[in-house]
């Protein structure tokens, strides 16, 4: 039963970790790491609340094996905010919005509306569904989120 | 007892890999690593094909176009000649979903998966597959009806096809989550016709309607030589109701499957809007 | 944007809020968007075992045998807990409060009685290790006819569910329903201008919460356990894991408050106890988490209702008589249901005053995955069905719904059909705002009514 090691970037900060073969990539975040941001929801790539970003993509962290972040930067929601701990947009934008309720899909749904800001600043309506499009949430009815990725994106264009 | 997770550069040797028993390949994960989250053990080896000529995309002489096996639905939703493909490669899921899933893994997916599998079957693909020792190509027909067998030990290198001609393909999936739910059915066509306009080799395939995606070559026939009218429509119609064979599931009844084919079909074959 | 609208009740308001009616930001708003938020999942323990229970495949059998002995043998399975080891294996949701009934093991040992009926927990260090011990414990299983339809359920020579109640539905001190009687129905029946009988039937609903029910448990001093858990029902599943566990209360320490979506899903308190147990038996942590797939089919759902509506009503709209049976599908359990079918009985006829009510709900067992709360618990069927014949109702007579509604509306004063005076009646106000906001023309003399005008 021997381990792996993986090299990889999360969130800014260079990680050596040892996995075990056909760990999972949700598994190393919150076991190994402790970063308990990307969730499990379902763990069958269904749901999106372990949406992470992998070099600029969003990807589903349990069905992606940990290995195969070998040299790649990832992201989670911890790392949203910048250097000096100021809150992302879309962080205060889900804030102002009435976004979150229970919380769960949260940090998913924040991840794939950056892997969109990132590659798309000016985003219509129908380019944040698409985005959203593999994120369940069970609590807000989507509109709220929906309004705050685009607030989002206005206040990211304004500044 | 852990999983071996195996990497290889070369997809021939990833095929002798594979021979062991408790060995599967991995394609974008999205179905296998989901089934060991949920606590299958019949496996305890995956393999990954790591070979460039997996994840290529070619245009191939003589006008086909190849895809390689791990070539992900996102790259064909950004690839600029295969903007005609892209609702195809848009319906399989999400974003996060799109830049994982595989056109060798959603070609093995099982019904209702398999809406990019669905286009292929429309399209007439030919799949490239590794044999320990040679390459064989199998018409997606035959690749389809034998999947489970080819399954463990057969990586799938690439998919070949032409592109149709004009705006003759059209792709519609069908779910009951409007954005992107599991399919009721999936529906991909291509329409050639020839000088006069007539239709020439029509080609009419479904998803998640049978245990792998289907020709439905009764209302194929109904429209050879015919344009499309309200009554080619209906012989088509009419010609097609035997050649499905649904199953109940989480998504949707046989019976209700059974019923809005027809509705589906139709649309497609009159061009209404969704 | 929301706004209170005050010129309803404007004499009963002291109109002195700051705070309701303002948007304000929830207190852990600034935890979900930084991920900080910690929810019951979020935490690891050095040598944290994997709880993963082998569930019956069966929607009705006895157990003959249960074999653990691979499964215990299993690299990296530390225990296998059985019936036998649960100090007090009954699962009694209501219990302290007085409520039985007492027909639910927290394992299974003698019968089962619902397809994913937990029999065994597996402890192993690693899910895996876990998953596939699980599929090493042999069950001998003898298969038994299964009864699925409510109806059914309640005919003579229909496989008998729960040998505790020794028939298929939960006896109220009533009798077999929870009954509702006002006025004479029969009488208004023969007098109505229209009757219209209907039968009206909803599926088991699956909350579906984005985490799924589950909790950790880690040993503390003292011989103390802290359970972090996502329930719903704190204090409640405290006291129900103290009962079953045979240990004084002061033993158990509850965390928890954060709950990533309940919707009703997260009351019955069926992770706790046996994660508790097994923290006390190996002395490590445990973590049970139920899969998706136990989600969503072996979580309790909101019960399945029939229900049978009669309604007899005259020409002018007034509804002068009603006539309700209901089964509520409690699965092979009680749970809830009881209590919810009890509420069910007093919800029917709905916010209408009725002179002649006659209302049945029965609680029903059938081999299904047992049933309980979800938003509305015991209502919110009901008022499917109560307002789909009442809209059915009106086009009978050919009058509007909406006004149809408002001759029908209780108002203060009104006796309701389970002998409770009608108090803080608003229906009438909320329909004349209503049909402002929708401009939905309605007769002038139903947007002078008041609800404060008893009948």
């Amino acid at each position: 039963m021997s381990k792996v090691a993986v090299h990889f970037d999360l969130n800014g900060k260079a990680r050596s970790e040892f996995v075990d073969g056909g760990a999972t990539l949700l598994d190393l975040l919150r076991t190994r790491i402790g970063d308990m941001s990307p969730k499990a929801g379902c763990l069958q790539g269904s749901c999106g609340c372990c949406t992470v970003l992998i070099d600029g993509e969003p990807r589903l962290a349990c069905i992606t094996l940990a290995e195969d972040v070998q040299g790649r930067e990832v992201e989670t929601a911890r790392g949203l905010p910048d250097g000096a701990g100021r809150l992302h947009p879309l962080q205060q934008a889900f804030i102002d919005g009435f976004a979150t309720q229970c919380g769960f899909c949260t940090p998913g749904m924040l991840m794939a509306a950056k892997a969109l800001l990132n590659r798309k600043p000016n985003p219509t309506r129908a380019d944040v569904i698409d985005a959203i499009s593999g994120n369940f949430c069970r609590c807000t009815g989507y509109a709220p989120i929906i309004d705050a990725i685009l607030a989002a994106a206005e206040a990211g264009r304004a500044a | 007892m852990t999983l071996r997770y195996l990497r290889y550069a070369d997809v021939a040797d990833a095929a002798s890999g594979a021979a062991r028993p408790g060995a599967r390949i991995l394609g974008g994960g999205t179905l296998l690593v989901r089934d060991i989250n949920m606590g299958d053990v019949s496996f305890d080896t995956l393999i990954r094909i790591e070979d460039p000529a997996t994840t290529a995309i070619d245009n191939v002489p003589g006008g086909a176009i190849s895809l390689g096996g791990g070539v992900t639905m996102a790259r064909v939703v950004s690839e600029p000649a295969l903007a005609w493909l892209a609702p195809a490669a848009l319906s399989v899921g999400g974003p996060a979903v799109r830049a994982m899933a595989t056109v060798a893994g959603n070609l093995h997916a099982p019904a209702p998966y398999g809406d990019f599998a669905t286009a292929l079957l429309a399209l007439d693909a030919k799949v490239v597959l590794h044999d320990e020792t040679a390459l064989i190509d199998l018409p997606i027909q035959d690749f389809l009806a034998h999947r489970r067998a080819l399954h463990a030990r057969h990586p799938i290198r690439a998919v070949r096809f032409h592109a149709p001609p004009g705006h003759s393909f059209r792709f519609r999936k069908v779910s009951r989550t409007r954005v992107k739910g599991l399919a009721v059915m999936t529906l991909a066509i291509v329409l050639p016709t020839d000088a006069d306009g007539l239709i020439r080799g029509a080609r009419i395939a479904c998803g998640a309607l049978a245990e792998t995606p289907v020709r439905i070559v009764g209302a194929e026939a109904a429209l050879e030589g015919r344009s499309l009218t309200p009554d080619s429509i209906e012989a088509a119609i009419a010609a097609s109701v035997g050649e499905i064979n649904p199953v109940d599931d989480a998504i949707a009844s046989a019976w209700y499957r059974r019923a809005v084919f027809p509705v589906h079909l139709r649309r497609m074959l009159a061009g209404d809007a969704a | 944007m929301m706004r209170i609208e005050k010129s309803y009740f404007a004499d009963e308001r002291d109109d002195d809020l700051h705070e309701i009616g303002q948007p304000r930001q929830r207190a852990d708003v600034l935890g979900h968007v930084t991920g900080i938020t910690s929810f019951y999942a979020d935490r690891n323990h050095e040598g944290m075992l994997h709880l993963k229970m082998v569930r019956s495949p069966h929607h009705h059998a006895r157990i003959r045998s249960i074999d653990i002995s691979a499964a215990a043998a299993h690299p990296g399975v530390r225990r296998v807990l059985l019936a036998a080891d649960v100090p007090h294996n009954i699962y009694t949701i209501l219990s302290f409060i007085g409520i039985l009934p007492e027909d639910e093991p927290v394992l299974a040992f003698d019968k089962v009685r619902w397809m994913g009926e937990p029999v065994a927990a597996v402890l192993a260090d690693s899910p895996r290790a876990a998953a596939e011990a699980v599929a090493l414990v042999q069950v001998d299983y003898d298969p038994l006819p299964a009864i699925f339809d409510v109806e059914e359920a309640m005919q003579p020579g229909a496989p008998l569910v729960n040998e505790y109640h020794g028939q298929n539905w939960y006896a109220y001190d009533s009798g077999d329903a929870r009954k509702v009687r006002l006025g004479d129905v029969a009488k208004g029946f023969a007098e109505a201008d229209v009757v219209l009988e209907q039968r009206y039937q909803s599926s088991p609903i699956e909350q579906a919460p984005s985490e799924t029910s589950g909790c950790v448990v880690v040993p503390d001093q003292n011989g103390r356990f802290t359970c972090y858990t996502g329930t719903q029902a704190m204090f409640f599943s405290l006291t129900n894991a103290a009962i079953i566990l045979d240990v004084p209360e002061s033993k158990l320490h509850f965390v928890g408050g954060t709950v990533g979506g309940g919707f009703g899903g997260k009351t019955d308190t069926v992770c706790e106890p046996i994660a508790i147990l097994a923290s006390m038996v190996t002395g490590q942590a445990i973590s049970f988490q139920f899969n998706r797939h136990e989600e969503m089919q072996m979580s309790s759902p909101r019960a399945a209702e029939r229900i049978y509506l009669k309604h007899g009503v005259m020409k002018d709209g007034r509804i002068v008589a009603c006539e309700v049976r209901c089964y509520v599908d409690s699965g092979a359990y009680s749970r809830l249901s009881p209590y919810g079918t009890n509420k069910a009985a007093a919800h029917f006829p709905g916010p209408y005053t009725i002179p002649n009510v006659a209302i049945d709900a029965y609680c029903v067992y059938t081999n299904r995955t047992p049933s309980s709360a979800m938003r509305g618990f015991g209502c919110t069927i009901g008022d499917f069905a109560l307002e789909v014949q009442m809209d059915k109702l009106a086009r009978l007579i050919g009058m509007d719904p909406l006004e149809f509604r408002f001759i029908n509306a209780y108002r203060d004063g009104d006796m309701k059909a389970h002998h409770q005076p009608t108090e803080g009646a608003a229906l009438i106000e909320c329909m004349q705002e209503a049909a402002k906001i929708a401009h939905w023309p309605v007769d002038p003399r139903f947007m002078a009514m008041s609800s404060r005008k008893g009948s």
